[in-house]
């Protein structure tokens, strides 16, 4: 079992570079997440692999280890009624403030994928519906290894019963071994990469929809404030930031929050 | 209380699934084959059918075409609880009138996601 001295270190360089608060009583999590990596690492214990990282000069060690305790836990259409009313109002709603033009959607922390293909798969159907939605659809997390996973589009059996509609499973997905794969159009439709919520996401865009949800309670108050600051900068006018069920923001200059979503409704001073 | 009839020859997995179900406040009524959930249905239909595919007596497949058949049969919702995987299969079961398909192994967690996903939730 890794002491309160490690506990602390790990939970102090994970602060840094994602921004995630960890809390003595999930040591034992932290312990089985870490061991896989110990193994790849080859050392025999999490308790190596921590000491190793701590004389290690580079910080390769802490990167993988920021990685490996990534948040991992989604789903296909995850809370029903916010996929519902992306679906019948914030998508359409876009879609008219846009006009003819490209309406753009960003998946932050989008893990494995599961949320920014269930946005890729109502805008496929939309499409099929006669709407012609003009949409760009980005995706983006801290870690590189989520991202790789969430670009392969391939998903265990029990990935893909969660939460995923069977006639949408065989509309989209075609199987692979035992896995299931994701059609081409689903993923051509995404551009996935890696972003640091902790990083202003200038390079990313103006988007005019950003899902950010089960993200922010994995946050102190500081850093959630800090985020959604820079997150609002990413909004366009007359945008929209959703949550995750029964979440709310921090205070932020220029949002107005109200069930569930974070509405841009002033200019924000320069960043 | 709404009901379910859980159809699977195991009766391990009508056990599981009784527990998951009865968390989920359903009353449970359990068949053993086809012809015994036939049977069942003529007496009274449930609200929700969990049901397995390859079973003695009669599969769940040529069950599901002769429920639908039945007066009253378009109502119970139907969810497939199977090892049956195939794309083909999958296709075959919604064309015969399944609302939901679930692939075993399943949990509670998927179970109540499928059920979720069929309007029982």
């Amino acid at each position: 079992m890794l002491n309160e001295a490690e506990l602390a270190l790990i939970a102090r360089e994970v602060k840094t570079r994602s921004g995630a608060v960890l809390t003595r009583e999930m040591g034992g999590a932290i312990e089985l997440r870490l061991m896989p990596l110990a193994r790849r690492e080859g050392f025999g214990s999490v308790h190596e692999l921590i000491a190793a990282a701590r004389i290690r000069a580079d910080s390769a060690l802490w990167n993988s280890i920021t990685d490996y305790l990534a948040q991992s836990d989604t789903r296909f259409f995850r809370d029903g009624a916010a996929f519902r009313r992306l679906y019948t109002d914030l998508i359409p709603a876009a879609l008219a403030r846009r006009g003819h033009e490209r309406i753009r959607i960003w998946s932050a922390a989008c893990s494995t994928g599961q949320e920014a293909y269930s946005v890729a798969m109502q805008i496929e159907e939309m499409r099929e519906a006669g709407l012609n939605p003009a949409a760009e659809i980005v995706a983006t997390d801290f870690s590189e290894r989520l991202i790789e996973k969430a670009r392969a589009g391939l998903y265990t059996q029990f990935e893909v019963q969660r939460g995923l509609p069977i006639r949408k499973l065989i509309a989209h997905f075609e199987k692979a071994g035992d896995l299931w794969r994701i059609d081409d159009r689903m993923r051509a439709a995404i551009s996935f990469s890696t972003h640091n919520l902790m990083k202003h996401p200038g390079v990313l865009g103006q988007f005019d929809i950003i899902l950010l949800r089960h993200v922010l309670p994995s946050f102190d108050l500081d850093t959630r404030q800090a985020v959604m600051s820079r997150i609002a900068d990413a909004l366009a006018p007359q945008g929209v930031i959703l949550l995750g069920e029964g979440e709310t923001i921090p205070d932020c200059e220029g949002l107005t929050f109200s069930n569930g979503i974070a509405i841009r409704t002033a200019a924000r001073a320069a960043a | 209380m709404r009901r379910c009839l859980v159809v699977d020859d195991s009766r391990v997995i009508r056990k599981v699934a009784r527990r998951i179900l009865e968390d989920m406040r359903f009353e449970i009524e359990e068949a053993a084959d086809g012809l015994e959930a036939l049977q069942a249905c003529r007496r009274q239909m449930p609200d929700a059918i969990l049901l397995d595919w390859t079973m003695p007596v009669m599969s769940g497949i040529d069950f599901l075409k002769q429920l639908r058949q039945e007066p009253g049969g378009d109502k119970p919702t139907v969810v497939f609880c199977t090892t049956e995987n195939d794309v083909e299969k999958i296709a075959e079961a919604l064309k015969a009138g399944a609302d939901e398909y679930m692939m075993k192994p399943f949990d509670g967690d998927i179970l109540q996601s499928k059920f979720a996903e069929a309007g029982l939730a």
